[in-house]
């Protein structure tokens, strides 16, 4: 028995189960924080622990899963060309609005930790959390941080922000589909993105393109932002 | 479905390598992504042969993350050290990513219109 439940059929056939329940009970109710890919996470957390499975058994299996996102994102290549129209007549635009996003995620998130108490090593292992997971970690890893604590910060990142995301902007008023995709990709990452594509193509194109652009920039001024931040609050 | 299948994993093999070779911060994938868009631009790649399987891949993009999410069971303690300060610039940083990235851009394309 011990043996079926550490095979990474168990693990596939699981998160496939529990997502397709996630998803009707999503479906049925519709309420932001019923989100599929948190209910999922949650339930399984809760089998493994239960079932006293090791997560690398879970994970073992897992990993078949979490290895279509390649593909997945490369994907994100179709509706990103089939709105290269949008793109190229508001370019500026969307450049101006995801240079800004960008500076203001990274400056607030490492900002506030820095402020409510937390050390420097987390204050770096923070700061690229909008960005998609490689990419953060790298930048972590060559500023000394803890790619490991990232990876966790990401996906807790992406999960808030598929969450949150569409409530926040209805909120605040943001109507425009090219504005709520950049948002949620600029936010949240692939998470960010695979909420956004529920709301249509554009909203998934823009998303899809903010996470590309997002991640460039986030790698880029990182560094920097950092240098300044810590300089600031160490005066 | 073969023909879409060949075409994205070759431009993830392109990204990869590029990546690799060039030992640039950003992962194969979104390399792949833009090698995607590129050749679709280029007329390499007609829409129709890629459409029905990226279609496929991205309806279900959500699930993809449930594993790393799980894997959340790991860092248990290592978020704990610093949970109240992680947890509230986590929530407000990303308000005020969503704010400032969708309340700018729906500002400028009406101001362009």
């Amino acid at each position: 028995m011990t043996e079926l439940l550490t095979s990474p059929t168990f693990a596939i056939a699981s998160t496939l189960l529990v997502y397709w329940l996630a998803q009707k009970v999503y479906a049925r109710w519709s309420l932001p924080f019923l989100n599929p890919v948190l209910i999922t996470i949650l339930a399984l957390m809760g089998m493994i622990q239960g079932l006293q499975i090791p997560y690398e058994r879970y994970a073992a299996g897992g990993q078949y899963i979490s290895f279509w996102l390649g593909p997945a994102v490369v994907a994100l290549g179709v509706p990103l060309y089939q709105h290269l129209d949008t793109i190229k007549r508001q370019g500026v635009a969307i450049s101006i609005a995801l240079l800004a996003g960008s500076i203001a995620g990274i400056v607030s998130a490492a900002g506030l930790a820095g402020l409510l108490g937390a050390s420097d090593i987390i204050m770096i292992s923070i700061a690229p959390k909008s960005a998609t997971t490689p990419i953060a970690m790298g930048i972590v890893e060559k500023l000394n941080g803890i790619p490991s604590l990232t990876a966790a910060i990401v996906v807790i990142t992406g999960v808030l922000g598929a969450v949150i995301g569409p409530t926040v902007l209805r909120w605040l008023g943001v109507i425009s589909p090219t504005a709520f995709g950049l948002a949620m990709g600029a936010a949240a990452h692939g998470l960010g993105t695979s909420r956004a594509l529920e709301e249509g193509e554009i909203q998934g194109a823009m998303s899809g393109l903010a996470l590309c652009v997002n991640g460039i920039m986030t790698a880029a001024l990182t560094p920097v932002l950092l240098k300044i931040l810590l300089v600031f609050l160490h005066r | 479905m073969i023909a879409g299948f060949s075409i994205i994993f070759i431009c993830l093999l392109i990204g990869e390598g590029v990546a690799h070779l060039l030992r640039l911060p950003m992962p194969g994938n979104v390399i792949g992504m833009v090698t995607l868009t590129a050749a679709l631009m280029l007329g390499i790649v007609r829409v129709e042969q890629v459409k029905p399987v990226a279609d496929g891949l991205l309806k279900h993009l959500a699930l993809l993350f449930v594993p790393p999410g799980v894997g959340l069971l790991l860092y248990g303690d290592l978020l704990k050290t610093a949970w109240l300060s992680i947890g509230v610039s986590l929530v407000v940083s990303t308000i005020i990513v969503l704010g400032v990235t969708g309340w700018l851009q729906q500002y400028l394309e009406r101001r362009h219109d």
